[in-house]
C-alpha cells in the first residue's frame, strides 16, 4: 500500500484558499497590500532589487516581481501593476523562482559516448550537433533532420528555430508541444473566423453575468483566473457552470455541476443550438449580416494508422438545412448520448439565449485534446455566434491555454509544420513575404507541410527522420501510446538532441545533453491568452555554460553556414530578432507592439494600433482593422463573416467494452506544472503531492473493494500500469470512469494512452480511451 | 475537513476590533490588508458541524459588517 505523504497537503490547501481570498480581494481594490502574506518569504534586511516578469508557468501570464540580491532571485510576489492578476499569483508562480535551483540542474553539455555520458565543452557540443545535421542532410536529405519545441520557447527562441529549419535549411520538420494542448483551437479559430486567438480578453470577467466552463477545471488549471470568476460571484452574483466529466474542484465552487458522458459534448453542445434556434433565441439580424452556414466531411477516422492523411471539404449549407441537422440533437436525443438531462440542457441554453445575461465560455483541454476538437470548438462558437454573443465586453468564447507561450511563440511565430510567422507555407504569397523578412531564396521555403507532432515521433520510429533537437518540452513523458516512441527513439541510426534544464526522461534518450538558460536567466518574451506579449530581462546568470535556446540555435546556425540570416550580436540579438519578427506582423490586424512598450508596462495586447492595445477583435467600436462599416467585421474570411459550423457528435476513437469497461482520462494537478520537471524540485509543491495516483469512483472502488492508497492495475491494449489508489478525496470521476495524472515520470500513464487525434488539428485525444480496472 | 476562506468587511473603524475577534477562535486564521477596510479569514475546521458552528459565532460579532466565502474545499486531515 502506497502511504500518501499528506504532512503538507493541508496547510498547502490553506495557502490555496488564502490565495483564491487575495485574488478576490485585489480585483475588488486595485493596489491592494496584504504585506505580511506577500512578503512571506522575504528575508529580513535583504536589499533586493524587484524587477517584472510574466510568471514562467502556466498560459494566464501574471506579473510577477521578482527580487534578486547578489546574482539571485531571493522572492517573488505579484505585480500589482498587471492587468492580468493585479498583484496575486497562484501557488506555482509563488514558489517560481525555487525551480532556478533544483540541485540536479544541467550546467554542462554531455554527450554520449560509449553508453555514457561524458563532460564536454559547449564549443564541442554545438560543433557535433552542426556536424551531425549536415551529415543527416547530406545521407537523407534535408526532411530527415526536425526540431520540437514548446509553447515554453520564448519567441525569440521559436523564432530563430523556425527561420533556421523552414527558411534556411528548408524543411518544415519544425513541431512544438502545443500541437499536443493547443491545435485544435487554432483550428477551431480558423475554421470559424479565418484568425487565430480569442477575439476578447480578460477584462471579460468583469462583464459577464455566465462563466460557462466548458470541460476546464479552472479552479486547478488557472487558479487566478478562477478567483477573478469568484469574486464576480461575490460582486454581481455571476453564476458559473461547471460542465465536465468528473466533479472536480471547480465543479464544488460552481453554481451548478453538470455532468457528461465523454464525447458526448458534441451532442450537448448541437442541442443548445437547437433550444436556442427553436426557441427564438437567435440573433437573426446578426447572423444574417455576419454569418455563413458550412457543413465538412464526416466519418473521418481517429488518426491510428501511420501517414493517415485528411482534409476537410467545406460546403456552403443554408439555415434551413442546419435546422434540419439539428432536429438529431433536440434535447432528448442528446439526453440519450450523454447522461445530461433535459432539464439541464434546456438550462445551459437558457443561459446562453437569455437576451439579457452576458455569457463568457471558457475552454481548455476538455474540447481541444478531443478526436473531433475542431467540431467542439466550432459548436461552442455557433452557440455564441447564432445569439450574437460574442466580441463585446462581457459576451466572449475564451480558449485558454496552458503554457506561458503556446499563443506569443507557437500560434503567434508559427512553429507547426504548415505555418510561418505570418500564413502558411502553402501560400505563395505568405512563403515570398517571409523570404524576404529571412532574407533567403523563397525556393527555400517547401511549399508541403511535412509531420504533425505525433507523425513526427512516428516518423522518428520508422526512420524517416533520422535527427530531431527537442528544447523546452519533455516527450518522453507527454507522448500518448508512449513505448512505441520511446523504443523508436533510441533506435540504430537515429540522434537526438535536447535542451533543457534537468534530467529528465527525454534526456535519458539524448546523444546530446544541452544545459539551458532558464527563464529570467535570459532575456525574452512569452505571449499569454488573451494576446498579450510581455518582456522579460535577464536578471541572472545562468549555472555554468547554460546558454539560452535561442543563442543555441544561433551558434548552430552559423556553423552550418548562415552567418548572414543569423547576423545578431550576442548583446543585442533578443532587441534585433523581435524587430525582425515584427514586420511579419505589421498591419491593424496583428500589429505587436514595439519592444519600449514592453519594457514600460505589463504587456500589450496584440493587434497593437496607434499606441493602444487591441481588447475586442472584430468590432468596430474597438478594433481598428475592421472595415466593413458596419458593427462587427469578421475580416479574417474573405466576405467578412464567421461561419456556423454543422458538426455532428460521433464517438471516440475507442470506447469501453466487455473486455475494457473503464473510459481512462488524463490531466494535471494545481501543485505540478505539467510534466514536473520543475515543480518537482520545488520542495512544498512535490511534498504536497508527491506522486501520481489513480481516482476512482467511490461506487467503483467499494464494488472493486479499493480503498485509498491500495494499489491498482490499469490496463489497457497498450499495456498496463500499477498506481495507488485515490476515491473520494481530490476529483470524483463518474462511474465507470478513471483519472489519472500525468505529472510523474515514475508512473507514465502515457504509456497505455491512445494515439488518435482530431483528424483537422492532429492534436491527440488524452482524454478518452477503454481501460480495465484490477485491484493489484 | 472543510477549510474555507473568506473577505470578512469590518464595521467602519472597527477593523482592529474585528482581526482581535477573530483571532480568538484557534480555528481562524486572520490576514487583514495593509492599506484597506478588509481582511482575508481563513476557517479550518474538523467537519461540517463545527465549521457550521464556528461560522455562527464569526457572524454574531458585532464589529463585522459582512463576511463573504471565497473558496472552500472539503479535504482530508493531514
Amino acid at each position: 500500500m502506497y502511504n500518501t505523504t499528506q504532512t503538507n497537503r493541508r496547510s498547502f490547501i490553506k495557502k490555496m484558499a488564502v490565495l483564491s481570498a487575495m485574488t478576490a480581494a485585489a480585483s475588488m481594490f486595485p493596489g491592494i497590500i496584504f504585506a505580511e502574506e506577500q512578503e512571506a518569504g522575504v528575508p529580513k534586511g535583504a536589499n533586493l532589487d524587484w524587477k517584472k516578469a510574466p510568471c514562467r508557468f502556466c498560459g494566464v501570464g501574471c506579473g510577477v516581481l521578482i527580487g534578486t540580491e547578489e546574482g539571485k532571485a531571493i522572492a517573488v510576489k505579484g505585480d500589482p501593476k498587471s492587468p492580468v492578476n493585479k498583484g496575486l499569483c497562484c501557488v506555482k508562480g509563488y514558489h517560481s523562482i525555487m525551480a532556478l535551483y533544483g540541485k540536479d540542474r544541467l550546467t554542462k553539455p554531455l554527450i554520449k559516448k560509449n553508453g555514457q555520458y561524458v563532460t564536454v565543452s559547449m564549443k564541442e557540443a554545438l560543433d557535433l550537433i552542426a556536424s551531425k545535421m549536415k551529415e543527416t542532410i547530406k545521407d537523407h536529405g534535408k526532411d530527415a533532420v526536425s526540431i520540437y519545441g514548446s509553447g515554453q520557447w520564448t519567441i525569440p527562441d521559436g523564432y530563430v528555430a523556425s527561420k533556421l529549419f523552414k527558411g534556411c535549411i528548408g524543411t518544415n520538420n519544425v513541431e512544438a508541444n502545443a500541437r499536443l494542448c493547443m491545435a485544435t483551437a487554432v483550428t477551431g479559430f480558423l475554421t470559424s473566423f479565418g484568425l487565430d486567438e480569442p477575439m476578447g480578453c480578460y477584462e471579460d470577467i468583469d462583464y459577464a453575468d455566465t462563466f460557462f466552463l466548458w470541460g476546464n477545471n479552472m479552479a486547478e488549471m488557472h487558479p487566478v483566473l478562477f478567483s477573478r470568476l469568484l469574486d464576480q460571484r461575490l460582486k454581481r452574483g455571476a453564476k458559473i457552470i461547471d460542465f465536465a466529466t468528473r466533479t472536480t474542484r471547480t465543479s464544488m465552487a460552481a453554481d451548478r455541476s453538470i455532468i457528461f458522458n465523454p464525447q458526448s459534448d458534441l451532442a450537448v453542445g448541437n442541442a443548445i443550438c437547437y433550444e436556442i434556434i427553436h426557441n427564438g433565441w437567435m440573433n437573426s439580424a446578426f447572423i444574417e449580416e455576419h454569418c455563413n452556414f458550412s457543413k465538412g466531411l464526416t466519418n473521418m477516422g481517429y488518426g491510428l494508422e501511420d501517414n493517415y492523411k485528411f482534409k476537410d471539404k467545406p460546403e456552403k449549407i443554408n439555415f434551413e438545412a442546419y435546422k434540419k441537422f439539428l432536429e438529431d440533437y433536440n434535447p432528448e436525443k442528446a439526453s440519450q448520448i450523454s447522461g445530461v438531462s433535459v432539464t439541464d440542457i434546456k438550462y445551459m441554453a437558457a443561459q446562453y439565449g437569455d437576451p439579457n445575461k452576458k455569457v463568457m465560455s471558457f475552454w481548455c483541454m476538455g474540447p481541444n485534446q478531443h478526436s473531433r476538437g475542431t467540431w467542439m470548438n466550432n459548436i461552442i462558437y455557433n452557440i455564441h455566434l447564432l445569439t450574437g454573443k460574442i466580441s463585446e465586453p462581457g459576451n466572449s468564447p475564451f480558449s485558454l491555454t496552458g503554457q506561458p507561450s503556446a499563443c506569443g511563440t507557437v500560434r503567434e511565430v508559427g512553429t507547426l509544420t504548415h505555418k510561418l510567422p505570418h500564413g502558411v507555407v502553402m501560400n505563395k504569397k505568405h512563403r515570398e513575404f517571409a523570404a524576404k523578412i529571412w532574407d533567403v531564396p523563397v525556393e527555400n521555403i517547401d511549399p508541403k507541410p511535412t509531420y504533425h507532432t505525433v507523425e513526427m515521433f512516428r516518423a522518428l520510429d520508422r526512420g524517416d527522420i533520422r535527427f530531431m533537437w527537442i528544447q523546452v518540452t519533455n516527450p518522453m513523458v507527454t507522448i500518448p501510446k508512449l513505448k512505441r516512441y520511446r523504443d523508436g527513439a533510441k533506435k540504430e541510426g537515429r540522434f537526438i538532441v535536447v535542451s533543457d534544464i534537468y534530467p529528465t526522461p527525454t534526456t535519458d534518450i539524448a546523444d546530446v545533453i544541452l544545459p539551458s538558460a532558464m527563464w529570467i536567466e535570459r532575456e525574452g518574451m512569452y505571449g499569454n491568452s488573451e494576446r498579450r506579449t510581455q518582456y522579460f530581462e535577464q536578471m541572472l546568470e545562468p549555472p555554468g555554460e547554460a546558454m539560452s535556446d535561442t543563442w543555441q540555435l544561433i551558434e548552430v546556425a552559423k556553423r552550418l553556414g548562415y552567418e548572414k540570416q543569423f547576423y545578431y550580436k550576442k548583446e543585442t540579438h533578443i532587441e534585433e530578432i523581435y524587430n525582425e519578427y515584427r514586420k511579419h506582423h505589421v498591419g491593424k490586424k496583428h500589429n505587436m507592439a514595439p519592444l519600449e512598450v514592453l519594457k514600460s508596462q505589463s504587456g500589450a495586447m496584440w493587434p497593437y494600433v496607434d499606441g493602444k492595445s487591441t481588447q475586442w477583435r472584430f468590432n468596430s467600436k474597438y478594433d481598428p482593422a475592421c472595415s466593413n462599416g458596419k458593427d462587427f467585421h469578421f475580416y479574417g474570411k474573405p466576405d467578412g463573416k464567421a461561419v456556423i459550423w454543422q458538426r455532428p457528435y460521433e464517438p471516440a476513437a475507442e470506447e469501453p467494452d466487455q473486455e475494457y469497461p473503464y473510459w481512462l482520462g488524463t490531466g494535471r494537478v494545481v501543485e505540478h506544472w505539467h510534466t514536473g520537471s520543475m515543480t518537482r524540485r520545488i520542495p512544498v509543491l512535490h511534498q504536497a503531492m508527491p506522486h501520481g495516483y489513480v481516482e476512482l469512483n467511490p461506487g467503483d472502488a467499494k464494488r472493486l473493494q479499493i480503498k485509498t492508497g491500495d494499489t491498482v492495475k490499469l490496463t489497457t491494449r497498450r499495456g498496463e500500469i500499477i498506481l495507488p489508489a485515490s476515491v473520494d478525496q481530490r476529483g470524483v470521476p463518474a462511474p465507470m470512469q478513471v483519472f489519472v495524472p500525468f505529472f510523474d515520470e515514475n508512473m507514465l500513464i502515457n504509456d497505455i494512452t491512445l494515439d488518435s487525434f482530431c483528424p483537422i488539428s492532429k492534436e491527440p485525444d488524452y482524454k478518452k480511451c477503454a481501460v480495465k480496472v484490477e485491484k493489484a | 475537513m472543510p477549510i474555507k476562506s473568506y473577505l470578512a468587511h469590518p464595521q467602519q473603524g472597527m477593523k482592529d476590533e474585528l482581526i482581535d475577534a477573530l483571532s480568538k477562535h484557534n480555528q481562524c486564521q486572520v490576514i487583514p490588508a495593509e492599506n484597506k477596510e478588509i481582511l482575508i479569514l481563513v476557517t479550518d475546521t474538523d467537519d461540517t458541524q463545527e465549521e457550521e458552528l464556528l461560522k455562527e459565532k464569526i457572524e454574531s460579532i458585532s464589529s463585522l459588517k459582512l463576511l463573504a466565502m471565497v473558496a472552500g474545499f472539503n479535504t482530508p486531515k493531514n
